[in-house]
């Protein structure tokens, strides 16, 4: 059960309830699907960008409790930044929930998901909401998927 | 243990839901059926199956993904061993005596498979990697030669994507239809739509015996006589219904019979297509290669008889043994036996299911396999499978290779527990309990 709690802390169940940005982007500059057929997660994520900055991001769509949470944070950290920032973000969370780095005082709000790392099968349900980002901001059109 | 399988009848009665209710009056086979069940012994039946014995994340495991692959009993996985120990060699080819060996018991298998399907002869019975190669061969092999230009193909809503996909990819090629038999709320094929499918066009109709995804038992009988009342080959995925139902290809008439043997307590990569031997006979090949020809030149081959023109190259020897020990374990225990402890598990995990709050049994057809497919309101079904999984229960989450499904149903995901003939009242318990964790984290 303890793993359990580190996986499913109150934070990310709180986002899972309440998502932050979780709406439609009417003044969109790019929108990109992405999905996890594994088990059927799947969100768009909207960015507005102006220049080198995300002035704005917004997702919509539906997904495991772990997903949802992570694409809430995703909006929230990465508004504002310029690209660069926005890949440096990525990849502090992506060494996260794999493993690859341990929870430290700076990892701020990425820090509820270290427990990911516990349980392989649902590094691809955190990931998603953030290589959907990664695509959008590579100006990618096609659907991505974590499979 | 055994004690209480004796007399569970009147507790059956007590957690009956009106879905239930329905079934046995619906099936009065089954209920006859029932009576036989205090001879059947789970729980030595459990000691044959050596992975029940292990724990998962420090909990006895509690294994309810039977639906997606069974386990093995040690019969099988002896099977196995004793071939690569004491038999292993090239079949239908060799002279010596390894090879000898290998090839009578190759063929003592299909005879094996033959009696449990209940076929006329060995000839009808083709070896395949699984249900998915069985449905693929039909539709190349038969569905290029006799589906053309405007022709059609007709399927269900419930279909497995195995069932869907080698059948888009055919009617794809030849420009022909693909119809969908629509399903009803319950989860059940409308006969009525499925009969005004039917047209002169319609060459082929494929249907699942049962529903992997909601466990919906079809009605194939009907299905095979207005298949061929108009004049329509009919083929039936069997993948979930050979583990759960007696088959008697030649009492039910359809034309094709496809099954995997891992669903059956079997190996993986190992199935079976059954077809009429006449059917099978017009048909062209499908892979070339070794085993299916009997001359070659380059100018002209010359193809081998059945069933060896549909089993190019070195077949999964020790998957077709294994696959026979499974098949003469399953009949030793009795399928009908197997059958009715099932559906008693399943009527008492949907009468304890039910009283969840929030719960939502997806498919509550009045015939069903152990099957059951679940929502649980404001828990994507993702998570419910990792706490349950921190918990030793095994079940499965996801859209079930049955996406079209899944839409119809508007959930973009189900829980499943599928049980088989190892699983215990006890063990639905452990997936309720679990259930309650679910919740409690997620309040």
């Amino acid at each position: 059960m303890s793993d359990l709690r580190e996986l499913y802390q109150q934070v990310i169940l709180d986002h899972n309830k309440n998502p932050r940005n979780f709406r439609e982007l009417p003044d969109a500059t790019t929108k990109v699907e992405g999905f996890n057929p594994l088990c059927g997660d799947h969100y768009t994520v909207f960015l507005k960008i102006d220049g080198d900055v995300i002035r704005d991001v917004s997702f919509i769509g539906s997904g495991c409790a772990i997903s949802k949470a992570s694409a809430s944070v995703m909006s929230a950290t990465v508004k504002g930044k310029t690209r660069q920032e926005a890949e440096v973000l990525f990849d502090t969370f992506h060494k996260l929930v794999t493993g690859e780095t341990h929870v430290s005082d700076d990892l701020g709000r990425f820090a509820p998901f270290a427990g990911v790392a516990e349980f392989p099968t649902r590094v691809k349900c955190a990931i998603l909401a953030w290589h959907t980002l990664r695509s959008a901001l590579e100006g990618e059109k096609q659907a991505v998927s974590t499979e | 243990m055994t004690t209480r399988t004796a007399d569970r009848g009147p507790q059956t009665t007590a957690h009956r839901s009106p879905t239930t209710d329905r079934l046995s009056e619906a099936q009065p086979l089954r209920s006859a059926v029932r009576g036989l069940r205090s001879d059947y012994d789970v729980e030595s039946i459990r000691r044959d199956f050596p992975i029940l014995a292990r724990s998962v994340h420090g909990r006895k495991l509690v294994y309810l993904d039977n639906a997606a692959t069974t386990q093995k009993p040690q019969a099988v996985i002896d099977r196995l061993v004793r071939y690569y120990s004491e038999e292993n060699s090239n079949v239908h080819r060799g002279v010596h005596y390894l090879s000898e060996v290998a090839t009578s018991e190759y063929e003592a298998a299909r005879t094996t498979v033959k009696r449990f399907l209940n076929a006329r002869d060995e000839k009808e019975i083709v070896f395949t990697r699984g249900t998915t190669e069985s449905i693929n061969l039909v539709s190349q092999a038969w569905g290029r030669a006799n589906v053309g230009e405007g022709d059609e193909v007709l399927i269900t809503a419930i279909e497995h994507h195995s069932n869907i996909v080698p059948w888009q990819l055919l009617c794809g090629e030849k420009h022909a239809q693909l119809r969908i038999a629509p399903v009803n709320d319950a989860g059940e094929v409308m006969l009525d739509q499925f009969a005004n499918l039917l047209t002169p066009r319609t060459k082929i109709v494929a249907v699942g015996h049962a529903s992997n995804a909601l466990g919906t038992i079809n009605p194939i009988r009907q299905m095979i006589a207005l298949a061929h009342a108009n004049g329509s080959l009919i083929l039936i995925d069997g993948a979930q219904g050979v583990p759960h139902l007696p088959i008697d290809v030649q009492e039910l008439d359809c034309d094709f019979y496809a099954f995997s043997g891992h669903k059956v307590y079997g190996p993986t990569g190992i199935g079976v297509l059954y077809g009429k031997q006449p059917i099978l006979d017009a048909m062209p090949p499908w892979q070339g290669g070794g085993d299916m020809i009997l001359s070659v030149t380059f100018e002209k081959t010359t193809y081998n008889a059945l069933p060896y023109k549909f089993e190019a190259g070195t077949p999964n020897i020790s998957g077709v043994l294994g696959l026979a020990a499974a098949l003469d374990y399953v009949s030793t225990a009795g399928i009908e036996k197997i059958g009715a402890h099932e559906h008693d598990l399943l009527v008492y995990a949907t009468g304890r299911l039910v009283e969840i709050p929030g719960l939502r049994i997806i498919g509550t057809a009045a015939e069903k396999a152990s099957v059951i497919s679940f929502t649980l309101e404001g828990v994507h079904p993702h998570d419910i499978g990792t706490i349950l999984d921190q918990e030793g229960v095994a079940i499965r989450t996801g859209h079930h290779c049955a996406q079209p499904l899944m839409m119809r149903f508007n959930v973009p995901a189900t829980s499943r527990a599928s049980f088989g003939m190892y699983n215990t009242r006890e063990e639905v318990d452990a997936l309720i309990a679990g259930l309650k964790r679910v919740i409690e984290v997620f309040r």
